[in-house]
């Protein structure tokens, strides 16, 4: 047994690193530093430059763009991008329209729509939950009815992440109310720019419009918009939570933010002369907090040498959801404690783009409170914690 | 032994409740929120009418009397509202250091017109190093003659910008962190010298951060002895403490009522998610979790009102703080999780609940300051 990495892989791991230091944004680096959220523009821009190398699409297989690379070296560059805080593509398009769309999408589908997601000319949003339909997502109720060449669709999507920056909503609609739920669902894309599609954005605990419920109303899509076969969309879908499942651990960002931890709570009094970082309660809590996420990652590390060997990702990757998602939470705690009364300002427009203010609080500290109660979602989406744990009493457990 | 409230205590309790069922609706709460003032005046005025202001104050200072346990009979229906009127800055910490520090000259001055509804005060005692440690003041107040120069700045300070008085801790004497040395000063809201920069806290309660530059008080500014205001300080900082928790305690019950409440109508899988036991455990555990917390704080109020010594009450209230605080992570926590997408948005009341706990859980010292403080006592 044993964790090492191959001569190759360490070249590999070498070559990321050299690119990452030359080629990711400094000014970049700075603003997510000071937890500044990245433009569109931003984005587009550094996943041009992961284009032009050839590596935007690290998940992809050759022949559609991808990099072709192992599991082992995914994680490398995912390590990479993680520890130096380099944003991940919007996942949206990349993880998890695309990997449908070459699974199940027409040649024209594929020609179509795959270029532009590799170069990011086009941005996609999620459209599965509904007003009524979270978890119980089988039970989604817009419809999609036929109409010569086109489909009608009606009804209402909701928290979908950043519809507002979408030119394409992949959704999960009902072509067929007659048989069991998951069997009249089908997969159709939608172009966000169609008439009949209104957002209205909902504003989050952190003040940040990050989500929207989408109305549809008569509007019309292309029958050959639809993915695969009329009614078999629920199966699609179910392999695209799979990969919306994976890389959620999160261990890359997680040390990356311990590391933050650390540098803060050494710059910070604990009131009574001594720095955080001394101060033996928290300090405490930062090794629990340490030797969780070591625990995390060699479960994320034999889960990728499982996967490494062609077994596909089973229900063992809800550990990873579950364990990932309320470690960062806790972390996020950490943050607020040490930020204390820093953190109580509420002036989320002091982390957007092209504030010029001088922001409240040292270091940043007003973020953390934002960014405790935004991350309260980690726990609710991507199937919450509650469905994980019924997976693993199901799948694994078998109860 | 008895815990019921006495008739006293339950018309306030039922004049609260009756106030808040018609003047403060979620709509018209994000209202005042977004006013100039971040409260409302009206309502302020209101609170001085049904005598509201006067139940922090004891008889000698024309209050109701000043009862730790009267304080939490209002604070825990003005934390199911989720009220952001300043009630805890101006009655309780600013009245509080009037009524424990002032001569008889400063209170008549001071605590009637605050009663009246018509002084609003503020207390600037933290610091960005200072923490939770209240002794530890680097804002200096120099003596020249018969005029008090002040220098420094102050963070958090609840109702800052909306004060007509300021309650300046600073230090004349001493080193950082020294019990001796600590005064109190009456800062006028426009005093030259003071830079007041506001904003809206994330429970939607207005504070400010204030820097005292050379800021000119003559010496009958001063609250009290010169040097010795940090015993009062501490006093009326731990009736303050048990005050929020009160609130928290009052917000934690309406966060388990809502969330209950929705987990029987949302339904998933053909019936309501209030069905699945595992999310039942949890409902359960949030209620344990409320009652202790309201037992803890009955404990310190009831304290605070004996004639204990002054360690045995402290020790009461950092137990009452470190214990609601892990209440407050534990059930504003669930409550959102319980509650699903919809508790992440900022247009349901539970989310504004789940800001004000988690704001109340750092305020006065967070779990972990009130644990250690509890041990070292
Ligand atoms: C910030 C954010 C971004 C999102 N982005 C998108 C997006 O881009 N596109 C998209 O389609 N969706 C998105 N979602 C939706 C997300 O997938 C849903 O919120 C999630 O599926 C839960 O559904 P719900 O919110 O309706 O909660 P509900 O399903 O109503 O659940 C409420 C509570 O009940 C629990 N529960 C439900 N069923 C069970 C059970 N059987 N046993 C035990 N507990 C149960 C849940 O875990 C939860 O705690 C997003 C959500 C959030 C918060």
């Amino acid at each position: 047994m044993n964790a090492d990495f191959t001569i190759e892989e360490l070249a590999f791991q070498k070559e990321v690193r050299t690119f990452l230091d030359n080629e990711f944004p400094f000014e970049f680096r700075t603003k997510i530093d000071a937890n500044r959220r990245l433009s569109k523009k931003e984005i587009i821009r550094w996943q041009k430059i992961l284009y032009e190398k050839g590596w935007a699409a690290p998940t992809w297989p050759v022949e559609f763009g991808g990099t072709g690379w192992s599991q082992v070296q995914r994680h490398i560059f995912a390590t990479e991008m993680g520890l130096i805080g380099a944003p991940e593509p919007v996942p949206f398009g990349m993880k998890m329209v695309a990997p449908v769309i070459m699974e199940y999408g027409t040649e024209e589908q594929k020609n179509r729509f795959l270029p532009d997601i590799l170069e990011s000319n086009v941005w996609w949003c999620q459209g599965y939950s509904e007003p009524n339909s979270g978890s119980d997502l089988a039970s989604l109720k817009t419809t999609a009815v036929r109409d010569g060449d086109e489909y009608i669709v009606n009804g209402a999507k909701t928290w979908n992440t950043y519809g507002q920056y979408a030119d394409w909503i992949f959704c999960l609609v009902r072509t067929d109310n007659t048989v069991k739920k998951q069997e009249g669902i089908s997969f159709l894309l939608i172009d966000m720019s169609s008439p009949g599609i209104t957002l209205r954005p909902i504003v989050l605990l952190d003040g940040h419009p990050e989500v929207n419920e989408v109305f549809f109303d008569d509007v019309r899509v292309p029958v050959n918009n639809i993915v695969g076969e009329e009614n078999k969309g629920w199966t699609y879908a179910k392999l695209l939570l799979t990969h919306e499942r994976s890389n959620i651990a999160g261990v890359p960002r997680g040390k990356r933010r311990l590391r933050g931890l650390k540098r803060i709570a050494a710059d910070t009094d604990d009131g009574f002369g001594n720095t955080m970082l001394e101060n033996p309660r928290f300090k405490n809590k930062l090794a629990e907090v340490e030797i969780q996420l070591q625990a995390l990652e060699y479960s994320e590390l034999r889960t990728l040498a499982a996967l490494s060997v062609g077994k596909a990702p089973g229900p063992e990757s809800s550990i990873l959801k579950i364990v990932g998602t309320e470690l960062a939470q806790e972390m996020d705690e950490l943050f607020v404690e040490l930020a204390a009364y820093s953190c109580l300002p509420f002036v989320p427009e002091q982390f957007e783009d092209g504030f010029q203010g001088v922001p409240l609080g040292p270091g940043n500290s007003a973020y953390a409170a934002l960014n405790y109660f935004n991350n309260r979602k980690a726990s609710i989406y991507g199937g919450s914690n509650e469905i994980q744990r019924n997976i693993i009493c199901k799948h694994v457990l078998g109860l | 032994m008895d815990f019921s409230y006495t008739e006293e205590q339950q018309m306030l309790q039922e004049s609260v409740q009756k106030f808040v069922q018609k003047n403060y609706e979620f709509a018209t709460r994000a209202k005042i929120i977004a006013s100039e003032n971040g409260y409302s005046n009206e309502n302020w005025e209101l609170f001085a009418e049904l005598g509201w202001l006067t139940v922090p104050f004891c008889e000698e200072d024309g209050g109701f009397g000043g009862s730790a346990v009267d304080l939490t009979v209002m604070m825990d229906e003005f934390g199911k509202a989720n009220l952001v009127e300043p009630f805890t800055p101006t009655a309780i910490l600013g009245g509080g250091l009037v009524s424990a520090l002032g001569e008889k000259g400063q209170k008549t001055e001071l605590l009637g017109p605050l009663m009246e509804g018509k002084l609003q005060l503020a207390c600037a005692y933290a610091e960005t190093g200072s923490r939770f440690n209240l002794s530890n003041v680097t804002t200096t107040a120099t003596v020249e003659g018969d005029q008090v120069r002040l220098n420094g700045e102050k963070i958090n300070v609840l109702n800052g910008s909306n004060a007509d008085k300021l309650l300046l801790v600073a230090r004349e004497s001493g080193a950082q962190t020294d019990r001796n040395g600590i005064s109190i000063f009456l800062v006028d809201n426009d005093s030259d010298g003071l830079s007041i920069q506001p904003y809206t806290n994330v429970d939607g309660k207005k504070a400010a951060q204030i820097s005292f530059a050379s800021v000119s008080v003559p010496l009958s500014a001063r609250l009290g002895e010169a040097g010795g205001a940090l015993p009062a300080l501490e006093a009326v900082i731990d009736r303050a403490t048990v005050a929020v928790s009160a609130e928290a305690v009052g917000a934690l019950e309406a966060l388990l009522q809502k969330t209950v409440e929705y987990s029987k109508t949302r339904k998933q899988f053909g019936t309501p998610i209030g069905t699945f036991q595992a999310l039942q455990h949890r409902m359960a555990d949030m209620f344990i979790e409320c009652q202790l917390a309201r037992s803890i704080v009955i404990m310190a109020a009831m304290k605070l009102d004996s004639t204990e010594n002054d360690v045995e009450k402290s020790k009461a209230v950092s137990a009452a703080k470190s214990r609601v605080g892990k209440a407050i992570e534990k059930v504003g926590q669930e409550a959102i999780q319980i509650h699903g997408g919809i508790g992440m948005t900022e247009e349901l009341d539970v989310g504004h609940l789940f800001k004000r706990v988690t704001a109340i859980d750092i305020q006065f010292g967070n779990t972990d300051y009130h644990t250690a403080r509890f041990s070292s006592l």
